[in-house]
């Protein structure tokens, strides 16, 4: 099969650098993607298929950074926040657009319950965030005012 | 894809700026016909063989999307690897050393 030696030796040390490279990839690569909750196409399923059977509760311990009056729908900054202790998950929702699930945020252990994406929204309407523990879901919403949406064409 | 990764108040401050169309499936071409979906699905973060952050996309995250998060553990020199994969079977992934 192998000629020479030093083909075979080659193909070994390929063969070495290859296992490295996949013992160094972390164990679970892509958690998983709600395929339900992103498909639903308003908001009371989009929750429901996120979180099922959670009873929601408001909080003032979540900071959301929105801007009132987004003058371009495409590109629209948020930045979620939370010190509530065992924070497992943040999710945005914006109320009106066509499927109302815009992003979940999986934090691991080490991760800081913190982030900050550009979202489109289609119209006027609430973004709604919600926080995941063990527990319990966390709310808090803002409207967010829409001169030019962001979700046609 | 475009990453910045700094030690910034006891946590690692990561940034980054995926070049990617976010075809939501719902826009037309100039001859009306529908442009197919394909946007990112998943977004993950590994540092030392651990996950640290992971996020799911739908159709509303804005074209090039831009994406903030932190995390503990990290050092100066540590690398940050990137991954991410569209709803139409594309995938990247980049690493950076922490600053």
């Amino acid at each position: 099969m192998f000629k020479t030696r030093r083909g075979f030796l080659s193909l070994f040390a390929q063969a070495t650098v290859l296992v490295g490279v996949a013992s160094s990839l972390p164990k679970q690569a892509f958690a998983a993607w709600s395929k339900p909750a992103f498909d639903a196409d308003n908001l009371t399923q989009a929750i429901e298929n996120r979180y099922p059977n959670k009873d929601i509760v408001d909080s003032s311990d979540i900071r959301l950074k929105a801007p009132s009056i987004a003058e371009n729908g495409a590109v629209v900054p948020i930045t979620v926040e939370s010190d509530i202790p065992g924070i497992k998950s943040i999710s945005l929702f914006a109320e009106k657009n066509p499927s109302p699930l815009v992003a979940t945020f999986n934090f691991q252990p080490a991760s800081v319950p913190y982030a900050k994406v550009r979202i489109r929204m289609g119209q006027t309407s609430n973004l709604i965030v919600l926080v995941e523990t063990d527990d319990n879901i966390y709310r808090t919403q803002q409207e967010i005012k829409v001169t030019i949406g962001g979700c046609g064409g | 894809m475009k990453i910045k990764a700094k030690v910034k108040n006891n946590a690692v401050d990561v940034k980054l700026l995926i070049k990617h169309p976010m075809e939501t499936g719902r826009r037309k071409d100039g001859d009306g016909k529908l442009i197919p979906a394909k946007y990112i699905t998943e977004v993950e973060a590994v540092h030392n063989v651990n996950v640290v952050f992971h996020a799911e996309f739908g159709t509303a995250i804005s074209k090039d999307p831009y994406l903030a998060f932190r995390f503990k553990g990290g050092v100066k020199g540590d690398v940050v690897t990137i991954m991410w994969k569209d709803s139409a079977g594309a995938s990247e992934q980049d690493s950076i050393v922490i600053k």
